[in-house]
């Protein structure tokens, strides 16, 4: 019998749910198991990176790689994943655009620290901040130094896959392992390098089943302030901002059917160069003003517009919020 | 911060049926004003995506000039109140994002109003030449791939006074 094929997953600066989602494609899993040999999976099970460093290059197949890039240890894991393996996989929204972390890049990240150990929620009475080399008897100890921007993975090395989604859909997730079990077994051809994978082809808006007429709205709201939310019109056209129009389809449009915005975990549709641009179009375009004044008051009601339009794709934008801004600051 | 020898980099986005024309007009009179703006011509100030204003300013952009019909006066009927629309929470954006929102700016001029095309044009560059070079476009060295290069400053090491003992 031939040696399986090898897997990895690595997790840079994410919250797990990405691991999660991949368990999530239940009895799936046990495919994996069966036509993989899973060498690197911090998560699920123990190996060390000097075992990873040991490795021929180019020896693991496949390598999902979920997380952003934030700090020196996320780097290294990224190169060195990167040279061992065959195919690196961003997995997931954080790999693909900074995500949730990336939001990060709006504050120097010296603010970013002060905050995390000096609020009224923190008990630090001595105001004591980490260090990242503290030297003990046996030597000294480190532990990873931020970096000063969040970066997605493409902006720190070459990937040949993307699958976004916070976390991608489990069936997706589940399509995907089925493709690459295919192409092992010579059934099915890899789709071109570059391509995001897991996917459909059009916007939220598309798979959305609610019903859109003409958009014209008086006053931007938040979900939670309209009572009951209509189940059958477009979330946007009830005043509540909805990134779906720029959003990529692939979820089933998950959440405007749960009655809730989209919040555009899946990223650009295809076509779309800034994710933000594309929404501040859509948005712009449903208010129902023409002075203004009167437009300024509309837009009153989205209290963080950048935040509301950049949620998942600041790190990963045209101006990517911003590097040297803050490396001034 | 200003630098004596800083000369912006405007890029304007002008309508094909009023602005451009202003434009024209400014030129056949020989009317004087800065040079630092690129034109870019578009069919209507409504063509106008956010997209090509970020890809402005994240290119090396000082400064983006938007202009089109007077309102009520668009060649398309409302289009330009599209883009009054998206330039008010572009505006929003970049000001979240870090960059001063005058560094935007709407201009409507009809094609008789050349004098008020150089005007504007020349106001806004001294406008930008106070607010001083943005450089989002500039310090990121790329490698043959895109991506952009090590440097050694993109980690940073904590500033001194996260370095005080650790109690044991």
């Amino acid at each position: 019998m031939t040696a399986k094929p090898k897997f990895a997953m690595y997790w840079a600066a994410s919250c797990g749910g990405c691991e999660i989602a991949v368990l999530n494609t239940h009895e799936k899993i046990l495919d994996v198991d069966a036509n993989f040999d899973v060498v690197f999976w911090p998560v699920a099970m123990d190996a060390k990176y000097k075992d990873v460093e040991a490795m021929e290059d180019g020896s693991i197949l496949l390598t999902l790689f979920n997380g952003s890039i934030r700090n020196d240890e996320n780097e290294r894991l990224a190169k060195l994943l990167r040279q061992k393996s065959k195919l690196l996989v961003a997995f997931g929204s954080c790999a693909c655009e900074g995500c949730i972390p990336g939001l990060a890049n709006l504050s120097p990240v010296g603010d970013i620290v002060h905050t995390a150990f000096n609020t009224i929620t923190t008990d630090n009475p001595h105001g004591i901040y980490p260090r990242t080399s503290f030297d003990v008897p046996e030597g000294e100890l480190h532990i990873p130094t931020l970096a000063k921007v969040v970066r997605p993975l493409e902006q720190v090395v070459d990937v040949d896959y993307f699958m976004p989604g916070c976390p991608p859909e489990s069936h997706q997730i589940a399509a995907v392992i089925d493709l690459v079990i295919k192409v092992v077994k010579g059934e099915a051809e890899l789709p071109p390098k570059g391509a995001t994978i897991g996917v459909g082809d059009s916007t939220v808006c598309d798979e959305c089943p609610r019903a859109r007429n003409v958009k014209l709205i008086k006053e931007f709201t938040r979900i939670q302030d309209i009572a009951p939310v209509d189940p059958t019109l477009c979330i946007l056209e009830q005043g509540v901002p909805c990134n779906g129009p720029a959003t990529r389809s692939g979820c089933n449009a998950r959440c405007p059917q749960a009655g809730a915005q989209c919040i555009g975990c899946y990223g650009p549709a295809e076509g779309v160069m800034d994710y933000g641009a594309r929404l501040i179009t859509a948005f712009a375009s449903v208010v129902d003003a023409t002075t203004p004044e009167e437009i300024d008051r509309i837009l009153d009601g989205i209290p963080d517009p950048t935040g509301q339009v950049y949620r998942f794709n600041l790190a990963g934008s045209l101006l990517k919020a911003n590097r040297e801004a803050w490396i001034k600051g | 911060m200003t630098d004596n020898n800083f000369e912006p980099t405007i890029i304007g986005f002008t309508c094909n049926w009023c602005s451009y024309r202003a434009a024209d007009l400014a030129g056949t009179a020989r009317m004087k004003y800065a040079p630092n703006v690129r034109l870019i011509r578009m069919m209507c100030s409504g063509r106008l995506d956010p997209t090509f204003v970020l890809r402005a300013l994240s290119g090396g952009a000082d400064g983006v000039m938007i202009t089109g019909c007077h309102p009520g006066e668009c060649h398309y009927i409302e289009q330009n109140y599209k883009a009054l629309r998206r330039f008010h929470l572009l505006r929003r954006v970049l000001a979240g994002l870090g960059i001063e929102p005058e560094r935007v700016k709407l201009v409507w001029a009809s094609a008789a109003e050349g004098a008020k095309f150089a005007a504007e044009t020349t106001a806004f560059v001294e406008e930008i030449r106070k607010l001083g070079p943005l450089g989002w476009g500039k310090g990121e060295e790329k490698d043959e791939g895109g991506r952009i290069k090590d440097e050694d400053s993109s980690f940073i090491t904590h500033p001194s006074s996260f370095g005080e003992e650790v109690s044991a």
